[in-house]
C-alpha cells in the first residue's frame, strides 16, 4: 500500500497531507515566537521606568526592509498562482523576485547590524551616560577591551542626546553639530563601556535574538524557495500538481515569515 | 483552471517496494514506521539503563556519604578523574551532574521517546490501517535529530568540567554560573542537545497528527479510534505547543551563557562575593515560566501514551468493551487542554504572588478530575471480567494503584499551603516516582510484553516475566513508599550527603530541630532496595534479546485475540503494512458481544449475512 492524499485531497479534510503537516509545524512556530515575544512583554514591563532604550534602530531601513518582505509575500503568491495556471516561465519570473527580496532583506539586516557593533554606549563612575562613536570605528569594545589594550583614553563622538533623555523638538542645528564634536575621555573615569551588542542590555538581547532568529527563518525559506526553483522544478514535469503543493506549502512558510516582521518592526523599531 | 492532474503515482515509489533494501536503508536510514519504532525503543531502552545507573550511583553517596563506592569508583576515578572522583568517592560536582542528567536522560531521552516515539510510531500507523507515517522521511530525521541529541548529552559527561549539574530544571542564574571555570560547559552541551530533542519531538508531534487525521482507513472515525491512538494525539498537541517555548528559553539560555546576556540574570547580581559585569534586567522567574510551560504538559507526556497502552490491554485481557470509552476521549482531552495553564503549581515558592498561586491552585485540583475519570474508567472495566492473567495484564493492573498513589499524594502539593512545606523535599520524588516509575514504566514494560509478538512473532518468556513483574513491584515500592516518610520530616531532596548534616543540627538555643536520625537511616534501606530493583531487570533484558531466538513463536497473527487492527496484519508486518486497503466497520473493543461464535469481533471483520 501507498500513502494516500500525499496530492489528492482527503474527502472529510478536504486537505493534503502536507498542508496539515505545514499548518501544524506554524502552530508550533507561533509558540516559539509568542515564548520571546512574551519575553519582551516581561523584561520591558520588568525594566525600570525610562530605562528601556528607545530610538536607537534605523525606522526608514526597517521601514523599507518591511515593504521587501511584503513585494516577497506578494511574488510567492503569483508564482504560486503562474503554476496553478501552467506558467512556468511566470513562476520562474516571480519566484526570482522572492529571492532577491529575501537576498535584500538579509543584506540590509546585516549592515543594520554592523552599524550596532560599531555602536557604543558609556558609563561614566560620575553617572553620566552617553551614546556614540569611538574614534576609528571599532567593532565589539567592552570594558575588558580597554583593559586589555592598556588603553589610558578613549576619543569619543557623542551622539546629540541619550536615549534615556526626553527628545527635545527643536534641537537645533546647532545643538546636532556640537553633539558630533569629539571628546577625550580618560579610562579612568569609564564605568562601563559596551557596544550594542546582545550584551548591552536586555533590550539589544531581545532585539538581537528575535531578529537572528527571524533572520535564520528568511534564510531557510530562501534555500527551500531557491531549492524548488532551480533544481526541485524538476517535479514540474513528471508531477505538476504535486509540485505546485510544493510551492503552496513553502509560500505558506515564506508568509508567515512575513508576518513575524510585521509584528517585529512595530514592536522593536517604533513603540 | 486546474493543471491536469496526474492519475498515477510516480513510478519510482512503486518500484522501490520490489526492490530489497540493503543494509543501512533497511535498518539504520529506515523510513519504515515500524523499523524506526524500533530505533527509538531500543535506544530509549539503553538510555533508560544508563540513567537508572546514574542514580544507582548516587544512592550509595546517599547512604554512605563520603565512603569509597565499591566497584564502580575506581572505574570513575579513571575516567572522570580526580576533580569528580577523588579517591574513588563522588564528589559534590559529580552528584549534581549526575542527579541533572538522570533527571534530564530519564525524561527527555528515556521515557518521552520510548512511550510516545517508540510506541506511536509501531502501533499507531498499524491501528488507524495505515501503510506509514504521513511523512517517512520526517519520521527518520527526527530519529537522528534525537539520536545526535543523545550522543550530545552523554558525550557531555567526559568534557572538561563534566556535565550540565543545575538539575534537571537548569534553573537561572545558577545554570550560568554553575561551571564558570570552561567554556563551552556542561550547561552549553546541555543547551545544544534540547535543542535537538526538541526539534526531534517537534518533527514527530506534526508527522503523528497529521498520520491520524489524514491516514485513517475507511470507516476509522474519531469514535472508533483505539484509545491508544487518542491519547498519542493529545500527547502529540502537547509535545508540538508546549514545547517550543522551552526551545526560545534554551535559546535565551544560551545567549546568556555564551553572548553575556542577561535574559534570567537580575539586576546587581554577585556571585561568590563578586558582583558579575553584566547589563542586570534580567528575570530568573521568566526562565522557570517558560521552562515549566513545557514542564508541565511534559507530566502528561509521560503518563497518557502509558494510559493508552494501559487501557488497550486491560480491554483485551478482561475480555469485555473497555467501560466508559467516550468518557475517555473527552477526559483526555480536557486533560491536554488543562495541561497548559497549570504550570505555576512549580512555583509557589518563587514569591510569585498569593492570587497567582491561587489560581494555578484551582487549575491544578481542576485537571485532577478527568485524570481520576481515567483511572475509574479502568478499574470498573475490571469489574466483572474474566481477567486473563497474563504478563502484560500483571503491569497493566499494577499501574493502577501505582499511578493512583502517585496522582493522589500530589494534591498536597497542588495546595499552595501544604507545598510550603512539602515542597523540595524527598516527599516530591517520591510522588512524580510513583507516576513515572511504577506508573508510566510499568505502562511501557506491560506495552513491550504485549506487541513483542507482533514485532518479532515471538512470544516473550512467561515465567521470567513474572519473575520481573513481581520483583519489581515489591522493590520499587520498597524504594519510593520511605521517602514520603522522609520528605514529611522535612528531607531536602538535593542534599549531597543524604541529610546528614539536617540530623545533626538539633539545637534548642535556636529553636533548631534536626531531622530525627530515623529518616536518615531510611537512606540505606532505600538504596538497597535500589541496588536490588537493578538485579531484578536481569530477568527482563535477557528475556528480551532471548527470545528473539528462542521464545515461544506465535501460532497466528493474532495471537492475543484482539480486535485492533495492528493485530490483522502479517507477523511481522511487512513495509506498507497492509496487503490491502482495508475497511473499518466498529468500534475498537467489541469483546464477547452476546450471540457471537467466539468473544472478539475485529475491527475490519465483515457482519455475516
Amino acid at each position: 500500500m501507498d500513502i494516500p492524499f500525499t496530492v489528492k485531497l482527503r474527502d472529510d479534510t478536504t486537505l493534503y497531507n502536507a498542508k496539515v503537516g505545514i499548518w501544524l509545524f506554524l502552530g508550533s512556530e507561533v509558540m516559539l515566537f509568542g515564548a520571546l515575544f512574551s519575553s519582551y512583554i516581561l523584561l520591558r514591563v520588568g525594566a525600570p521606568p525610562g530605562t528601556w532604550p528607545r530610538g536607537l534602530l534605523n525606522v526608514p531601513i526597517g521601514a523599507f526592509n518591511t515593504i521587501v518582505l511584503i513585494v516577497s509575500s506578494v511574488t510567492v503568491v503569483m508564482s504560486w498562482a503562474s503554476l496553478k495556471l501552467g506558467n512556468l516561465g511566470k513562476f520562474r519570473f516571480y519566484q526570482a523576485i522572492t529571492l532577491l527580496c529575501a537576498l535584500s532583506f538579509l543584506t540590509i539586516k546585516s549592515f543594520e547590524y554592523r552599524d550596532k557593533f560599531t555602536h557604543y554606549e558609556v558609563w561614566k563612575t560620575d553617572g553620566a551616560r552617553m551614546t556614540g562613536h569611538v574614534e576609528g570605528g571599532p567593532y565589539f569594545w567592552s570594558t575588558q577591551t580597554l583593559k586589555d589594550k592598556k588603553l589610558d583614553h578613549i576619543v569619543f563622538h557623542p551622539d546629540p542626546h541619550h536615549y534615556t533623555e526626553p527628545v527635545k523638538p527643536h534641537a537645533g542645528a546647532a545643538a546636532e553639530h556640537e553633539g558630533h564634536a569629539a571628546i577625550t575621555i580618560p579610562v579612568a573615569e569609564i564605568a562601563r563601556l559596551s557596544a550594542f551588542v546582545p550584551a548591552h542590555s536586555t533590550y539589544f538581547a531581545i532585539y538581537f535574538t528575535l531578529t537572528a532568529l527571524h533572520g535564520l527563518h528568511v534564510f531557510g525559506g530562501a534555500l527551500v524557495i531557491g531549492y524548488l526553483w532551480g533544481p526541485g522544478a524538476k517535479l514540474w514535469k513528471t508531477d505538476p500538481e504535486r509540485f505546485t503543493n510544493r510551492i503552496e506549502i513553502s509560500g505558506l512558510f515564506w508568509h508567515f515569515v512575513d508576518l513575524v516582521w510585521i509584528f517585529l518592526f512595530p514592536v522593536l523599531y517604533l513603540l | 483552471m486546474q493543471p491536469t492532474a496526474i492519475e498515477t503515482q510516480p513510478h519510482a515509489a512503486h518500484e522501490a517496494h520490489h526492490e530489497e533494501l540493503g543494509f543501512w536503508r533497511k535498518y539504520i536510514f529506515s523510513t519504515d514506521h515500524k523499523v524506526i519504532g524500533i530505533q527509538y525503543g531500543l535506544t530509549g531502552l539503553l538510555f533508560l539503563l544508563f540513567g537508572f545507573c546514574l542514580m544507582l550511583i548516587m544512592r550509595w553517596q546517599i547512604a554512605y556519604p563520603g565512603k569509597p563506592i565499591p566497584i564502580v569508583g575506581e572505574l570513575l576515578l579513571k575516567v572522570l578523574g580526580d576533580e569528580m572522583a577523588n579517591g574513588g568517592v563522588m564528589q559534590p560536582d559529580l552528584y549534581n551532574a549526575f542527579g541533572a542528567m538522570h533527571g534530564t536522560i530519564m525524561v527527555f531521552l528515556a521515557i518521552v521517546p520510548i512511550a510516545f516515539a517508540a510506541f506511536g510510531n509501531f502501533v499507531v500507523p498499524l491501528q488507524i490501517g495505515a501503510p506509514d507515517m504521513a511523512f517517512p522521511r520526517v519520521n527518520m530525521a527526527s530519529y537522528q535529530a534525537y539520536f545526535m541529541g543523545g550522543v550530545v548529552m552523554f558525550f557531555s559527561f567526559f568534557i572538561p568540567g563534566g556535565a550540565a549539574r543545575s538539575g534537571w530544571t537548569s534553573y537561572s542564574p545558577l545554570a550560568t554560573y554553575a561551571d564558570m571555570g570552561h567554556h563551552p560547559n556542561g550547561q552549553t552541551f546541555w543547551i545544544l542537545g534540547m535543542v535537538l530533542l526538541i526539534t526531534s519531538s517537534l518533527l514527530g508531534a506534526v508527522n503523528f497528527i497529521a498520520t491520524i487525521i489524514q491516514l485513517r482507513a475507511k470507516g476509522m472515525t474519531w469514535m472508533r479510534l483505539p484509545f491508544f491512538v487518542w491519547a498519542q494525539f493529545v500527547t502529540a498537541f502537547l509535545l508540538l505547543l508546549a514545547f517550543p517555548p522551552l526551545e526560545a528559553a534554551a535559546v535565551m539560555q544560551l545567549m546568556d551563557n555564551v553572548a553575556g546576556t542577561s535574559f534570567f540574570l537580575p539586576t546587581g547580581l554577585v556571585v561568590s562575593g563578586n558582583a558579575v559585569p553584566i547589563s542586570g534586567g534580567g528575570s530568573p522567574l521568566l526562565w522557570q515560566h517558560l521552562f515549566w510551560f513545557l514542564g508541565h504538559p511534559e507530566v502528561y507526556v509521560l503518563i497518557l501514551p502509558a494510559m493508552g497502552i494501559v487501557c488497550e490491554i486491560i480491554a483485551n485481557n478482561t475480555r469485555k468493551p473497555i467501560w466508559g470509552y467516550k468518557s475517555l476521549v473527552y477526559s483526555v482531552l480536557c486533560i491536554g487542554f488543562l495541561s497548559f495553564i497549570v504550570w505555576a503549581h512549580h512555583m509557589y515558592l518563587t514569591g510569585m504572588g498569593t492570587k497567582i498561586a491561587t489560581f494555578f491552585q484551582t487549575t491544578t485540583m481542576i485537571i485532577s478530575i478527568p485524570s481520576v475519570i481515567i483511572l475509574t474508567c479502568f478499574f470498573i472495566s475490571l469489574w466483572g471480567g474474566s481477567i486473563r492473567f497474563t504478563v502484560p495484564m500483571l503491569f497493566a493492573l499494577a499501574f493502577l494503584p501505582m499511578f493512583g498513589i502517585g496522582g493522589l499524594t500530589g494534591l498536597p502539593l497542588g495546595f499552595n499551603f501544604t507545598d510550603l512545606h512539602l515542597h523540595d523535599t524527598y516527599y516530591v520524588i517520591a510522588h512524580f516516582h510513583y507516576v513515572v516509575a511504577p506508573g508510566t514504566i510499568f505502562g511501557l514494560f506491560a506495552g513491550i510484553y504485549y506487541w513483542y509478538p507482533k514485532a518479532t512473532g515471538r512470544f516473550m518468556n512467561e515465567f521470567w516475566g513474572k519473575v520481573h513483574f513481581w520483583t519489581s513491584l515489591i522493590f520499587m515500592n520498597a524504594i519510593f513508599q520511605p521517602m514520603f516518610a522522609q520528605g514529611m520530616a522535612g528531607l531536602s531532596r538535593r542534599m549531597y550527603d543524604g541529610g546528614v548534616t539536617y540530623a545533626g543540627v538539633d539545637d534548642p538555643a535556636l529553636g533548631l530541630v534536626g531531622v530525627p536520625q530515623i529518616f536518615i537511616d531510611m537512606n540505606r534501606h532505600i538504596s538497597w532496595a535500589a541496588w536490588c530493583l537493578g538485579l531484578a531487570q536481569i530477568p527482563f533484558i535477557l528475556n528480551f534479546f532471548l527470545s528473539m531466538k528462542n521464545g515461544r513463536k506465535v501460532a497466528s497473527d493474532n495471537p492475543w485475540e484482539s480486535t485492533t487492527l495492528e493485530w490483522q496484519t502479517p507477523t511481522p508486518p511487512p513495509h506498507g503494512n497492509f496487503d490491502k486497503p482495508l475497511e473499518v466497520y466498529r468500534g475498537p473493543y467489541e469483546y464477547s458481544v452476546p450471540g457471537k461464535s467466539k468473544d472478539f469481533t475485529p475491527q475490519n471483520e465483515l457482519e455475516k449475512r
